[in-house]
């Protein structure tokens, strides 16, 4: 069957579009043992910190990280658990990043709305503004910013410290306004594909702009905010360097950055280190497990130009 | 993928609805466009572009963060140890310093090109190689796809973290298979300072060509199958048809890509934070690094930090322009 479609191929009469099924030719195989060979080594890593962090500490000192297992145990993950504030990373984790998720698509949705939806004079350059913010390297930011964290004051519920520096709040508002630009681009690329007729109708029944951005346009865009949401909430939660500059409390940092204390409580003890990191891998990898299409969407909508 | 329905409308008609639309606007339209505009505008300009602005004027000034900043130029006697010093007008010495005097400036340079050049020749046409591999519809391509792109989730912490295992001396992965794990024939792959770059580049790489993967695939998907399909009736071989007809296609995406891998090897940082525990190690200098070491500690040197970010600006301007213009082209016409 394979060899009946490539004949017709390379007779070239009638190629189908994509051709699914090839020849078993030399080049095929090769590019199957390439594959089987680029997926272990790319598995290894992981499976190799898995296989480590399952093991005593004491039985892989004395044998080395590459001998067979005779005793496999949860201690390491527990150990890291119990030993560190680790439920409390998770907490910071959550409490920065569903807030940051959620305010970036709204703002982002809005200023897509507006530069897509209205006609208006700066359209072009406002897109321009934020889509280069979001490009520049945060080391550009930093210096400015740690200063400004320092120097602005906060009302005591918003932040313990009474200041943006060493903030949950101060974390928000840094994710929110460094990923705005990507989101922008993105949305208001989404947004253009969106007929005009549906807004005119809408104007011609009196809609008001508020209705035709709330109502109307946001729940046509509900598969690109979607994935926008899949991959802000993979970003943030994956911060590590605003959480390490502008958060100098090692309990008030979320997980990501938490690591880098963990490293240090947990020095000497690799296995323990590597059950925390991986510990720390879940929420992403349940993302991975069940939204990969949304991420992979995500990817594809930024990187193709409306 | 976006750009397959855009509404085209003749100039006549564009412009006639937009007054049309302009006069629509009730008063209270115009606060709620003012609102949905000005409060994500007024988040960018006050925490990305005053910032970014604030680097390029502050590099220009000496400051240690105590005080404020005296707009005179900074005199040349010595002050008394230990008395906190007002910030001052320093002009282009800080960039002198950092050019001439600075021990990491350079090594931090080349480190940051090295990271580059490996992501350019190596990380790069990987992940391109793994697209195309995998669109071709090999058997498995789903299975190969979703493992390759396990990495792209991690973060980089704890990339850093994972492949410490694997390089660790005495009981790593690598000088074990190598038998080099004995206390007298050890490589310190994190530690010596020629092998370290090199070390973490692959684990950068690692993750990189997963990225690269999937934007080059979804760039893949939206080629014409038209184009192959004439490239192999007048009788091009895969080599020919994918370098002659379906690359130059992909112009936009290779242009996304670069400007990916660019902005990535000059944000580089969380994995040398993590292997070198946050302090300075040799061989790991990097840009990105030498901006954050100039703000935390004791003495904190703000216009000398900015200088570097200045630095890290301007190189990054090369493909954020690029990206623009292929990004805007269209519409600015």
């Amino acid at each position: 069957m394979a060899i009946s479609t490539a004949t017709v191929i390379e007779s070239g009469i009638a190629a189908p579009p994509r051709p699914r099924r090839r020849p078993i030719s030399v080049g095929s195989v090769a590019a199957q043992i390439f594959m089987i060979v680029v997926c272990v080594l790319w598995i290894l890593p992981i499976a190799f910190a898995l296989y480590v962090s399952l093991r005593p500490e004491a039985e892989t000192n004395r044998l080395g990280y590459v001998s067979v297992a005779h005793h496999f145990t949860f201690r390491n993950f527990s150990d890291a658990w119990s030993q560190s504030d680790m439920w409390r990373f998770f907490l910071n984790s959550v409490r920065i990043t569903v807030p940051a998720v959620v305010i970036t698509l709204l703002l982002a949705s809005a200023v897509a709305f507006v530069v897509s939806r209205l006609s208006f004079k700066f359209n072009i350059p406002l897109l321009i503004l934020f889509t280069a913010g979001n490009l520049l390297p945060q080391q550009v930011l930093i210096t400015p910013l740690y200063r400004m964290y320092l120097a602005i004051h906060l009302p005591h519920f918003l932040s313990s410290s009474g200041l943006l520096y060493n903030s949950y709040a101060g974390l928000i508002v840094i994710n929110i306004s460094f990923q705005l630009g990507f989101c922008v681009f993105v949305l208001s690329n989404y947004m253009k594909t969106i007929p005009t007729e549906i807004d005119e109708a809408a104007i011609v029944d009196g809609a008001s702009v508020w209705t035709r951005y709330w109502r109307l346009t946001l729940p046509l865009c509900r598969p690109a905010m979607a994935a926008l949401a899949t991959l802000l909430t993979t970003w943030i939660y994956n911060d590590f360097f605003w959480a390490i500059t502008l958060i100098s409390t090692g309990n008030k940092r979320p997980i990501t950055s938490a690591l880098a204390n963990l490293q240090g409580q947990f020095v000497s003890n690799q296995n323990m280190i590597s059950a925390a990191a991986l510990m720390a891998a879940i929420p992403t990898l349940i993302v991975y497990v069940a939204l990969q299409k949304q991420f992979i969407a995500g990817l594809a909508l930024g990187s193709s130009k409306g | 993928m976006v750009s397959t329905t855009e509404v085209k409308n003749p100039p006549a008609a564009t412009s006639r609805r937009r007054r049309r639309r302009v006069r629509t606007l009730t008063r209270r339209d115009r606060i709620v466009v003012a609102l949905l505009l000005g409060i994500p505008l007024l988040l960018d300009l006050a925490f990305v572009w005053f910032p970014a602005l604030a680097t390029v004027l502050l590099s220009f000034t000496k400051w240690t963060g105590v005080g404020g900043i005296h707009l005179k130029a900074c005199t040349s006697k010595g002050t008394l140890p230990g008395l906190p010093q007002p910030g001052c007008i320093f002009g282009v010495q800080n960039y002198n310093q950092a050019f001439t005097v600075y021990p990491d400036f350079w090594p931090a340079v080349r480190h940051n090109a090295i990271w580059l050049l490996v992501f350019i020749v190596f990380a790069t046409p990987l992940g391109m190689l793994f697209a195309v591999i995998i669109d071709r519809g090999i058997r498995g391509s789903r299975v190969y796809q979703s493992l390759l792109f396990l990495p792209v989730m991690l973060s980089l912490a704890l990339i850093g973290i994972i492949w410490e295992l694997i390089y660790a001396p005495n009981l790593g992965l690598l000088n074990t298979v190598l038998g080099r794990n004995g206390n007298n024939n050890l490589i310190n792959w994190l530690g010596d300072p020629h092998l370290n770059l090199w070390a973490i580049l692959v684990e950068a790489s690692w993750r990189q060509a997963g990225y690269v993967m999937v934007l080059y695939l979804a760039g893949l998907k939206a080629v014409d199958p038209a184009l192959r399909e004439a490239a192999i009736v007048d009788g091009a071989n895969a080599w020919q048809t994918f370098w002659r007809v379906v690359f130059p296609t992909l112009r936009p995406i290779n242009i996304v890509i670069l400007v990916v891998t660019v902005i990535e090897s000059l944000r580089a940082f969380d994995l040398v934070y993590i292997t070198s525990k946050g302090n300075p190690l040799r061989g790991l200098e990097l840009l990105s690094v030498s901006v954050t070491q100039n703000i935390v500690g004791e003495t904190q040197r703000i216009g000398f930090g900015s200088t570097l970010g200045v630095v890290l600006l301007v190189i990054s301007l090369v493909p954020i322009t690029a990206f623009l213009f292929q990004a805007f082209r269209k519409e600015d016409r």
